[in-house]
């Protein structure tokens, strides 16, 4: 019963320290950005320009959010080294969404009112951005997500244009035309099917495009199904597919069910090239797929890290050297965003919200890893995607589409 | 009497507390970071006093909360941005409408018992995840966008209302048949209460306000998407009412309050957030194994409750 409550009161004690040292730790960090925050403001509030990042940093997304904020960091590291912009440092400022709406928003309005930040990189995922776009608007700051892909980021659905959100990527059905293209031109494929994930608007989005696109292009959708996420036994529609006998498959999804759907199609013989997006982008996908069952597919991506372009790689040297892990799109769509926005600055002359919003919009031409872009009227990039290849297992860059 | 008393004290307490909130507010001091915080604080207390009806007062373990929630706020959403309705009424639309889904879910799961019930109310928070999920009409994965018309008046007097309703219910002849059936149901049978009945009612109040916190919710925070009210939400709420103590309205509002200031605070510190906010869960629990408040409610922490009536 001693033993037991001695017990239970080194258990409470020692909760007690820890909770109370993270508290310390916290307060001193918090202290430390607060008082440098408050120097800079009053005595040199030019010298530092504070951009802030609201990114998924823990729940359901985590891996997308700091992916970003990592590539973020980088490319500031470079710029501060290099002299900052107009000789200020820029100085990022992470808030955690907790990959929900509502931390989103409140995430935002925090930047706006308390950190006063002069532009923010907005969350990696398109309903967490949108959460914080009429914030952007109200407090007149420059908005740019890395990696929201929907449309109604920056278009809202009565057609008009969320002013100050823009996006480093471009959107999701410019990667359904940009594969159908490489189908009909590169593989010459004439009767398609499409399998794609019911419970995300990201694969149907893709799917109307890319259906549209190849019909276009004088070819035939002869099977069109559907699997939703979770599933894991795709073999009875596959087999339906099957006997369609279609020469290519559009497979738009993410990667758990794709691996799956992949490793099921070789296993029941279809040995047509099978084609996705970035969704599929993860090595989890090579494990769950294989690396043999993965060959003659093909995705279209934000980036390869093969590009043989020397800016790319000088990138993903720069990047291993401080993380030591080869980047992925989510990185240099993080990095990339950084400079996006620090080239409006440079344009703009001044930290103005409304200068840097009329510079971003203005964009031409911008050479970045991700690829050379202009901004056009509904504040998307016009930008080329990258074609994939799954040889044996590895991303192989195959050709880079420009739209 | 006494009552009538511990009411007139709450009305005070409760102008009093938004003529300040209101002055700061207009005066300038309390800018929208935490105007906003204001209003996620009030909805949270909406949403545990409302389950506080279903497992403090009538114990009956429901895990679906968020399911309701997430009818409020489609409704309401709906009324407001697509039929161009004035947010009391899409507000009001998006209550009932819950309360309706709540007694609908009510009447054939209320008649399971503990871990069974859990099971079936999750199940209905889930189908209407995938409901909403898959109606293109509300935008689907992709979510509704909806345009922020709430101020803090508004979740501030849906905090007042709901706590005002739910304390009399409590206090009613419903409420004490409610409570005997948390204290022992196969008892409470025996002595001719329609239990049943009871459960039913109370499960529809809390569904309502619910509800109600939802369509607050969705004219906040600008877009709902189904994965918002994921059974990650319905924990969530759970955490509060257990954290305030099983059974004590005020412990579920001062465990609401607790909480968002707590996770508010520690979105400054991303990397260690989640692990001090379950640090602090752990050790309220161990110091505070009944809760905050245990069943007391604060009231009877001052004179006025002691004869009784408050202990519920």
């Amino acid at each position: 019963m001693t033993e037991k409550k001695t017990l239970k009161r080194f258990a409470s004690v020692f909760l007690a320290s820890s909770l109370i040292v993270g508290a310390l730790a916290g307060c001193s960090s918090s202290e430390g950005t607060k008082t440098e925050g408050g120097s800079s403001s009053s005595s040199e509030s030019s010298d530092v320009i504070k951009i802030g990042a609201n990114l998924e940093l823990s729940g359901a997304v985590a891996s997308y959010g700091s992916s970003i904020a990592n590539g973020a960091e980088l490319a500031i590291e470079e710029i501060n080294a290099a002299g900052g912009i107009d000789g200020k440092q820029i100085e990022l400022v992470k808030v955690d969404n907790k990959s929900e709406n509502a931390e989103a928003t409140n995430a935002a309005i925090k930047l706006a009112t308390q950190d006063k930040v002069t532009a923010m990189i907005a969350p990696a995922t398109s309903g967490n951005a949108i959460a914080t776009a009429q914030i952007a608007n109200q407090y007149k700051i420059p908005t740019v997500t890395a990696s929201g892909t929907a449309p109604n980021v920056t278009e809202n659905e009565d057609g008009s244009i969320n002013d100050y959100v823009f996006r480093t990527c471009f959107i999701d059905p410019f990667q359904g035309i940009v594969a159908a293209n490489f189908a009909s031109n590169e593989l010459s494929a004439k009767n398609v099917a499409i399998y794609a994930d019911n419970a995300s608007d990201y694969a149907k989005g893709l799917a109307a495009s890319f259906k549209e696109q190849i019909e276009a292009n004088g070819g035939t959708v002869v099977a069109e199904e559907a699997y939703v996420a979770d599933d894991t036994d795709f073999k009875s529609t596959l087999t339906r597919i099957k006997s369609a006998n279609p020469n290519f498959i559009f497979i738009p999804g993410y990667y758990e069910e794709v691996g799956l759907i992949v490793k099921q199609a070789r296993e029941l013989g279809i040995d047509a090239p099978l084609m996705g997006a970035d969704g599929w982008d993860s090595p989890t996908l090579v494990e769950l797929a294989g690396a043999e069952a993965l060959n003659n597919t093909f995705i279209t991506n934000h980036y390869s890290s093969q590009d043989p372009e020397e800016t790319i790689q000088g990138f993903v040297e720069a990047f291993n050297e401080k993380f030591s892990e080869s980047p992925n799109a989510f990185h240099a769509l993080g990095y990339d965003t950084v400079y996006y926005i620090k080239d409006a600055i440079e344009r703009a002359g001044s930290t103005d919200g409304e200068a840097i919003q009329k510079a971003l919009a203005e964009t031409e031409n911008l050479s970045l890893i991700t690829g050379t872009f202009s901004v056009d009227e509904k504040h998307n990039p016009v930008k080329s995607a990258t074609v994939l290849e799954y040889v044996d297992g590895n991303q192989k860059f195959n050709s880079k589409v420009n739209p | 009497m006494k009552k009538s008393k511990a009411f007139w004290v709450f009305s005070v307490l409760a102008l009093v507390i938004y003529a300040v909130v209101q002055g700061l507010i207009s005066g300038g001091i309390l800018d929208l970071y935490y105007q906003n915080i204001l209003v996620q604080m009030c909805i949270n207390i909406m949403l545990a006093v409302s389950l506080h009806i279903i497992i403090g007062i009538t114990g009956q373990f429901s895990i679906g909360h968020a399911g309701f929630m997430a009818v409020g706020a489609y409704f309401s959403a709906i009324a407001t941005m697509k039929l161009g309705l004035p947010l009391p009424v899409g507000l009001l639309l998006g209550a009932v409408v819950a309360a309706l889904a709540g007694l609908l879910v009510g009447i054939p799961t209320l008649r399971l018992k503990g871990d069974y019930l859990a099971i079936a109310t999750l199940g209905f928070a889930e189908i209407i995840r995938i409901i909403f999920l898959n109606v293109d009409y509300v935008g689907g994965a992709a979510g509704m966008v909806v345009m922020n018309m709430t101020t803090w008046t508004y979740a501030f007097a849906g905090v007042v209302i709901t706590i005002i309703v739910i304390s009399n219910f409590t206090k009613s002849r419903h409420g004490r048949g409610a409570i005997s059936i948390r204290e022992d149901e196969i008892a409470a049978d025996a002595m001719g209460i329609n239990t049943t009945y009871y459960k039913v009612v109370a499960f529809t109040i809390g569904s309502l306000f619910a509800g109600l916190a939802g369509a607050i919710y969705a004219h906040n925070f600008f877009i709902i998407q189904p994965t918002t009210f994921n059974f990650l939400k319905s924990f969530d709420i759970l955490i509060y009412v257990v954290l305030g103590g099983l059974g004590s309205l005020s412990g579920s509002v001062i465990a609401a309050i607790f909480l968002t200031v707590v996770s508010a605070y520690l979105a400054n510190f991303p990397e260690t957030r989640m692990i001090i906010y379950s640090l602090v869960l752990i050790l309220v629990m161990l110091y505070r194994p009944t809760g905050l408040m245990g069943t007391k409610e604060i009231t009877s922490l001052f004179k006025f409750g002691k004869k009784g009536g408050t202990k519920i």
